[in-house]
């Protein structure tokens, strides 16, 4: 199953309410086909929040989410297709080998065949036999971002894609985005650590910042 | 639905993986009922009426037992975000994981309640009553179990909520079962309870989907 990845990805004045606290308010943005969106700002300034509401495992309090102008909340089954998510938990299960992992999660989504291939391009090819117990912090990250890569979905959203990975793997990480966005993938990162996306836009969270916190902040 | 079905035996392959998920719930239904005759005495007629009784309380018990498994792992390992984020519908994914851990606990059930029938006695018209009844309503367990367990991810103790929550749901499953086993006995059809029984497999099957993959979007928000 694939899904024209030629498209935009937007967002329009969307805020965030976290029980009782708005976390951000009035935050636009966009990212074009092949394009990318760096996400900065203090932590809790909201960038995992705005990551899993991208994803649509939050609803925003207000505002929408549009890809190629189609409002994403009156198609969840479209946007469970579109949008791949790596959060902060790793979601490798210590009982099952890297290979069953990805190419279960693969399979998922129609694409067991390029499990491999996604193992291969994250450095992982000499351990798809071994369980996900013995895997190193960084190892399971790897296993997650395989599984960014195999599922094939147009629109990557990774909070701290970066967490445990060593330069080399980092070096493969950043040729996994490249490639993703030269066949029109769009990647939206959060990251503290600097990783190459050429061309990026930057999104500082700390700007919209709703007004009455930073009220509270100061008294 | 392949990717369903693709769910339904990775759950399958991860608990044959952790030996006890398997293990523990089967142990607890067999020493609970091995415990009764030790507890009431040996005395035929006497067990032979518990024994419907017992032996579907028991099961009621030992499925608690395997239910916070069924959602809490997958929601602490960020597992049950990536599922809420599969193309496949949510719903679909309550159904792949309730028949794996049917399969788990329910199935072996009936396979060890004839064995376990014979000790305590059971009338030997009943037995047919025990599996079929077992058959219908140990899924309906793993159903309402799985709403149970969804509604009660992430609160704290969430273990004890769970079954002050589930048991009482799980009121009109006994009645109807040991009803069932109980007329079998007696020479009677359990036909009747039986159907009632199936009544509540359809209506569960049909609503507990939709139902738990609600409670489970809540509480991943």
């Amino acid at each position: 199953m694939t899904v024209a990845a030629d498209k935009a990805f937007a967002g329009y004045r969307l805020s965030c309410r976290r029980s009782e606290r708005m976390v951000f308010t009035g935050l636009d943005f966009a990212v074009p086909a092949g394009g990318a969106l760096l996400l900065t700002g203090p932590n809790g300034s909201g960038k995992s929040s705005l990551m899993r509401l991208m994803a649509g495992l939050i609803r925003p309090y207000s505002g929408r989410l549009e890809h190629d102008g189609m409002r994403l909340a009156d198609d969840p089954a479209l946007h469970r297709e579109l949008v791949a998510y790596l959060g902060h938990q790793d979601a490798v299960k210590p009982m099952l080998t890297v290979g069953e992992g990805t190419r279960f999660w693969a399979s998922l989504r129609g694409n067991k065949h390029r499990a491999d291939a996604a193992m291969a391009m994250m450095g992982l090819a000499d351990l798809t036999e071994t369980a996900g117990r013995f895997l190193s912090s960084g190892q399971r990250r790897r296993a997650a971002l395989a599984r960014v890569v195999a599922g094939g979905a147009p629109i990557w959203l990774l909070d701290e894609p970066t967490v445990g990975l060593d330069v080399k793997s980092i070096a493969a990480l950043e040729a996994a985005l490249a490639a993703h966005r030269a066949e029109g993938g769009i990647v939206v990162a959060a990251t503290h650590a600097p990783i190459a996306l050429p061309g990026a836009t930057g999104l500082n969270l700390a700007e919209f910042e709703p007004e009455s916190l930073e009220e509270e902040e100061a008294a | 639905m392949s990717a369903a079905f693709a769910l339904f035996l990775h759950d399958l392959k991860l608990q044959f993986r952790h030996g006890s998920d398997l293990v523990a719930p089967l142990a607890f239904f067999v020493l609970a009922v091995l415990m009764v005759p030790l507890g009431v005495g040996p005395e035929p007629n006497l067990l032979a009426r518990l024994a419907p009784g017992m032996l579907w309380i028991t099961a009621l018990l030992a499925t608690l037992l395997a239910l916070d498994r069924l959602f809490q792992r997958d929601f602490e390992d960020g597992t049950l975000d990536l599922l809420a984020l599969s193309p496949m519908p949510l719903e679909l994914t309550v159904l792949a994981k309730v028949a794996a851990h049917w399969v788990t606990t329910g199935l072996p059930f009936m396979v060890i309640a004839p064995i376990l029938g014979v000790m305590l006695h059971l009338d030997g018209n009943s037995f047919l009553a025990l599996e079929i009844s077992l058959l219908i309503g140990t899924p309906v367990l793993s159903m309402i179990g799985a709403f149970g367990a969804a509604v009660t991810l992430g609160a704290r103790r969430g273990g004890a909520l769970l079954a002050l929550l589930v048991l009482p749901l799980y009121v009109p499953i006994l009645i109807f079962a040991t009803s069932a086993i109980a007329a079998a006995g007696e020479g009677l059809s359990p036909r009747p309870h039986l159907l009632l029984l199936a009544s509540f497999f359809a209506g569960g099957i049909v609503l507990v989907p939709f139902a738990a993959a609600a409670a489970l979007r809540n509480a991943l928000e």
